[in-house]
């Protein structure tokens, strides 16, 4: 199915090359759907997608490790392969899934800013640039990705516009927990946008009354059919639910970010503050593929961080800011059931500056590798969103 | 096709028959107010209003720009704004007895046996921290609506974003009304250090970056990281990790004591002790090793330390640049003239920090001026300049309708989750959500009093009231900036809750 779809790609290609500003772009796949999840606040990768072979990861967490897996101990890892393991709190979500081959895990995945610094590093994530040149506020990854799509329909699930997506055409954005019946009727919004005609903002207002529309008519309309008395999602998961709905028909390049990851005190093992915020997002992810339906064969959702945390535990049972991560992979049609990526030995000689995971998947290069199957994206293509990277195929699409 | 006077005419009507306590005000003897005036009022205060801009006129603006600059000391709001302060709990507890309320409270919630019970019990203590948050946020927004002293306003707003914290962590809901009070607005137009020093020193911020638990053999990075990074020097000006765990060691046993008795501590470590409400520096909790950062020495010697470390890092060039330049942000441009940041910078330098001698310059460079009217408005300089605007002096009794508002907006009080603060760059504020959101909120605005007049509680009536946009100020001097395109869509309003909603959904109601 995935090759058909890649073949007939590639014969639309050469059929009908469009061309624009005088280069000769591919005609990526209208059919496929893409989801960045940004986990702001740098999640302990560690303990979610855990080396459960490792001694010294077990020494270094005195009061976090989680207990390598035991089918009798509730509490304990999920066996992903012989080295790795899953947070327990995952077991009803991510792990089918990853049962399925429909998530992999890249672990030692991240940047390579090292100012540890999360909105400095949440920025060059963001910005997709060389991290050594000077940065340029106005073109985001995401909005250059828009760019050199042929039939884009890109939204952010947030309620401010994320640097990722700026620059370039007005790219629309909506609070996606906050969706309600819109008081400003047709004819006040025809005479707001009057007002615009003609300003920096014109085209915002214009995008922004259409979306507005768009959104609560499909959000409304799929709460009629399928809510009846079920109890009703919340938090990431009714986004992320929310999100699969408009998805599958109206929006094919999406942006959302979760928060609250920062865990410099008590973050919990098994149980606790993480094992909670990570449940959901497990939670989210499962409801999103559900909602998303037939299209989840060509969803590729990519679950991103700014970077790790300290291996060790610091001294209030938390962890602090790191450097290596590990990232995420889903859909319907990737080669997952694995972990993705070069690996290193989990132990004190292999960490970065003797307190961190290394990185050794680069997030531009992982990114420009799954563009590059996603979208069919030449050289030239890949160039415009991510400049001088060399795509890293990881075999996963 | 809505004929002008007449819908004046019926817009005077309503203003009568609803309010007849609030007649429209005369516009001001003499000639009108100068557009530059009005912008210069604007962009200082929390919006432009007609009794701001009389008290402009009166004093003249230098005069005036003085007085915002050196407010007397103590409160000056209108007496209808002060007494509802007056009246909130949160005005009347420090943070220590708010803290310890609470501390008590839940302690006595924990030990309920009944687990049904003790979660109701639970469940009340969150409510009432949470009520604690929304009267704080009450009297933030009084005072930025009425108070005489705007730029101390605006500048307190500034503040707790630049030393952000978040309510929603931990105890902070209980805290977060004194630390806007005691640790931002005492010092929002004085001197940098003793600001910095005052959010060091409080237990809101002490509790949100995690310096609470920093203590020797048990190192917490995150506060020393974003002192410098945030606070102070701004990230890349040249300090390293090695300098990040250096204040990090600086810092361990500043932290948090609710109780009334001292720790107990070794003879010679008595007399370095520190306590101050909430505040304890512990030296048992403190590395006593010698440090070193940004290339001096510090030798270990207690809370003296953390002196030496604040003097570095606020004479240092990248400070005064790193904060000049957040100013200039909020009030001049996304990326300000470096003319204008550079010589802000240095009257920083030279003051050792003076904030309003800061500002100073900044309002009297030609940069400033130039950019008069051009700063595209945040969520919360939004709505309170439409506020402001549509009922001048008239006090509202209900704070809840604009939490809300700002809520929506995505730019609450005192919930910005990260130590960033909000963004001030307009990018963040002005993409398609944001503004059918925003146009949204102009509706709620203008359309009628919006809840604004009618105080909390199941048996309180509403008071009379109509934001009344088209006022004084309005012909005086805002009509003549709108555009051709604006005046045309305001020509076809069809009631003045019409009109009220596509003024302040206008582009030239957004600067």
């Amino acid at each position: 199915m995935r090759l058909m779809r890649r073949d007939l790609i590639a014969g639309l290609a050469t059929l009908a090359p469009l061309t624009a500003a005088g280069h000769l772009w591919a005609a990526p796949a209208t059919s496929a759907r893409l989801l960045v999840v940004f986990l702001r606040g740098a999640y302990d990768a560690t303990n979610i997608v855990i080396p459960v072979r490792s001694d010294f990861y077990h020494a270094s967490r005195p009061s976090l490790a989680i207990a390598k897996p035991d089918p009798a101990i509730a509490t304990s890892a999920l066996p992903l392969d012989a080295d790795w393991g899953l947070h327990p709190a995952l077991r009803g979500t991510i792990l089918p899934l990853f049962k399925k081959g429909q998530v992999a895990f890249v672990a030692f995945a991240g940047t390579d800013d090292l100012t540890r610094s999360h909105f400095e590093t949440q920025d060059t994530i963001e910005l997709g640039q060389d991290v050594k040149g000077a940065r340029d506020y106005r073109s985001g990854f995401m909005a250059r990705l828009v760019k050199t799509l042929t039939q884009p329909k890109p939204i952010a699930f947030t309620d401010q516009l994320p640097l990722t997506f700026q620059g370039g055409a007005a790219i629309p954005n909506i609070a996606i927990n906050n969706v309600g019946k819109p008081a400003i009727d047709a004819r006040q919004a025809s005479l707001i946008t009057s007002m615009y005609d003609g300003t920096p903002l014109a085209a915002s207002v214009h995008e922004g009354f259409q979306v507005r529309d768009d959104v609560y008519h499909a959000i409304t309309d799929h709460m009629l059919e399928a809510n009846r008395g079920a109890v009703s999602p919340k938090g990431f998961e009714l986004s992320a639910r929310r999100i699969g709905q408009l998805m599958k028909d109206q929006f094919n390049v999406g942006f959302v970010d979760v928060g609250g990851w920062d865990t410099h005190v008590n973050q919990g093992a098994a149980t606790g503050y993480l094992a909670d915020r990570i449940g959901e997002l497990g939670r989210g992810l499962a409801g999103f593929a559900e909602e998303i339906g037939a299209q989840w064969n060509d969803a590729t959702v990519v679950v991103i961080s700014e970077f790790g945390r300290t291996f060790r535990e610091n001294g209030n049972r938390g962890t602090d800011h790191g450097h290596g991560s590990v990232y995420w992979v889903l859909g319907g049609g990737i080669k997952g059931g694995r972990i993705a990526g070069e690996q290193v030995p989990v132990d004190q000689a292999h960490l970065f500056q003797n307190r961190d995971y290394p990185v050794l998947t680069d997030y531009r290069a992982l990114l420009a590798g799954l563009f590059q199957r996603m979208y069919g994206l030449d050289q030239s293509g890949l160039q415009r969103v991510f400049a001088s990277v060399q795509p890293k195929n990881l075999g996963l699409l | 096709m809505y004929p002008r006077r007449r819908m004046v005419a019926l817009f005077a009507g309503i203003v009568m028959t609803v309010l007849p306590l609030a007649t429209p005000r005369q516009a001001h003897a003499g000639p009108p107010p100068a557009p530059r005036d009005i912008a210069l009022v604007d962009t200082i205060t929390w919006g432009a209003n007609q009794s701001t801009i009389t008290a402009f006129r009166s004093m003249g603006q230098e005069r005036w720009l003085q007085s915002q600059l050196h407010p007397a000391p103590g409160d000056h709001l209108a007496k209808a704004a002060q007494q509802q302060i007056d009246a909130l709990a949160v005005s009347k507890r420090s943070a220590l007895e708010l803290a310890n309320d609470f501390d008590s409270v839940a302690r006595v919630a924990n030990e309920i046996a009944d687990p049904d019970q003790r979660a109701a019990a639970q469940n009340i203590l969150q409510n009432d921290m949470t009520d604690i948050a929304k009267q704080a946020a009450t009297a933030s927004i009084l005072r930025a609506l009425y108070s005489p002293d705007q730029l101390q306003e605006r500048m307190t707003w500034f503040w707790f974003n630049h030393f952000n914290v978040h309510q929603y962590k931990a105890n902070l809901r209980v805290l977060v009304g004194d630390y806007e009070r005691n640790a931002i607005r005492k010092h929002a137009l004085g001197h940098f250090r003793d600001l910095l020093m005052a959010t060091l020193r409080h237990p809101a911020m002490l509790r949100y970056l995690d310096n609470a638990d920093n203590a020797v053999g048990h190192i917490n990075e995150n506060y020393a990281r974003e002192i410098m990074e945030l606070h102070t020097l701004g990230v890349g000006s040249g300090y390293s990790q090695q300098d990040v765990e250096a204040l990090a060691h600086i810092l361990t046993g500043a932290g948090i004591d609710l109780k009334p008795e001292n720790p107990k501590l070794k003879p010679e470590l008595q007399k370095l002790l520190v306590r101050d409400g909430l505040f304890e520096f512990n030296p048992a909790r403190h590395d006593f090793a010698d440090k070193v950062l940004l290339g001096k020495p510090i030798k270990g010697s207690g809370f003296a330390e953390i002196e030496q470390a604040l003097d570095l890092l606020c004479a240092s060039p990248a400070t005064a640049q790193h904060v000049s330049r957040q100013i200039a942000v909020y009030f001049v441009a996304d990326d300000p003239p470096k003319a204008l940041t550079d010589r802000m910078a240095q009257t920083f330098m030279q003051t050792q920090g003076d904030i309003a001698k800061v500002l100073d310059t900044m309002f009297h460079a030609p940069e400033f001026t130039a950019a008069l009217q051009t700063r595209f408005k945040d969520p919360v300089r939004y709505v309170f300049s439409a506020v402001r605007l549509a009922y001048d002096d008239k006090v509202i009794v209900n704070t809840v309708p604009i939490q809300n508002w700002l809520n929506r907006l995505a730019e609450g009080l005192y919930n910005h989750q990260t130590p960033d603060g909000y963004a001030m760059v307009s990018s963040a504020w002005d993409s398609s959500g944001q503004m059918t959101a925003r146009f949204e909120i102009a509706r709620q605005i203008g359309s009628n009093s919006a809840g604004l007049f009618k105080a909390a509680g199941p048996a309180t009536v509403e008071q009379p009231a109509f934001p009344l946009l088209q006022n004084g100020l309005y012909f005086d001097g805002l009509q003549s900036g709108l555009s051709a395109k604006t005046r045309a869509a305001l020509d076809r309003a069809n009631s003045p809750q019409d009109w009220n909603t596509l003024f302040l959904s206008s582009p030239e109601f957004m600067r």
